[in-house]
């Protein structure tokens, strides 16, 4: 296995872990090491984070449903703003400098530290 | 229920995803909780639903902004079960409260690599840029 191969592989182990944890999809763990671990600019790391997580939340589903846990109406009735969101966030990213996302999800790992550790 | 805070806050879950490059599960598992009367566990696997929609189109829209190494995203999502397993033996061994103070010291320590980049200002071309 080639060292950058054992990284991805340590990243997916890791966000598959917090996934199934703490029910999220992971990205908190993605980003922030797709940038200081694999060298990708942080436009680069979140888009990438997103389709890694598309993977992660579909084995969620498969998981989770196999247990009757899915209310699929609910999760298609916050489908469309979400996704409206998302399209307006990925363009808004697009016009802030690279460092700021940086910023901006160091301020959100503390909190999320903060909401794990209290 | 309180359907227009549901949507309000699945608008503002999407964004932040957008922006910073998570899939919103974040804000929300809580809105459902509170919101649409759903239990923990209901809220986490229905809020997948919605996670696996924003991470699709935000993935579409960032490869459109030449922003997307699909061979990794692939790697690191296709190795993600053998996390899962390892989080699910960990979750049945493990105190709750261990891998909740296990999980907020990585982030802390992700959260100290990010800040002193950010500080650093604007990147310089780098020649130890690792390869595609």
């Amino acid at each position: 296995m080639s060292p950058r191969l054992a990284r991805l592989a340590a990243i997916g182990t890791l966000a598959g872990a917090f996934s199934a944890l703490f029910g999220v999809g992971g990205g908190t763990v993605i980003v922030p090491l797709l940038i200081l671990w694999l060298g990708h600019r942080e436009r680069e790391a979140t888009g990438t984070s997103l389709a890694a997580i598309v993977l992660i939340a579909l084995f969620g589903i498969a998981g989770h449903g196999a247990f009757g846990n899915v209310d699929l109406a609910k999760g298609l009735l916050i489908t469309p703003p979400a996704v409206a969101g998302v399209v307006a966030g990925t363009a808004l990213q697009q016009r802030v400098p690279e460092r700021a996302v940086s910023a901006v999800f160091a301020l959100l790992l503390v909190a999320s530290a903060a909401v794990l550790a209290f | 229920m309180d359907v227009v805070g549901l949507l309000s806050v699945a608008f503002v879950a999407g964004m932040l995803g957008g922006m910073v490059g998570v899939g919103g599960g974040v804000l929300f598992v809580p809105a459902l909780v509170v919101l649409m009367d759903l239990s923990q566990l209901e809220a986490e696997a229905t809020s997948l639903v919605a996670v696996v929609a924003v991470g699709a189109v935000g993935a579409w829209r960032q490869h459109g902004y030449g922003n997307l190494r699909p061979r990794d995203a692939l790697a690191i999502g296709l190795l993600s079960p053998i996390g899962v397993a390892i989080g699910v033996v960990a979750a049945n061994e493990m105190p709750e409260r261990t891998l909740e103070l296990l999980f907020a010291a990585l982030s802390l320590y992700f959260a100290v690599g990010l800040a002193i980049r950010a500080l650093r200002g604007p990147e310089q071309p780098s020649p130890a840029r690792s390869p595609r």
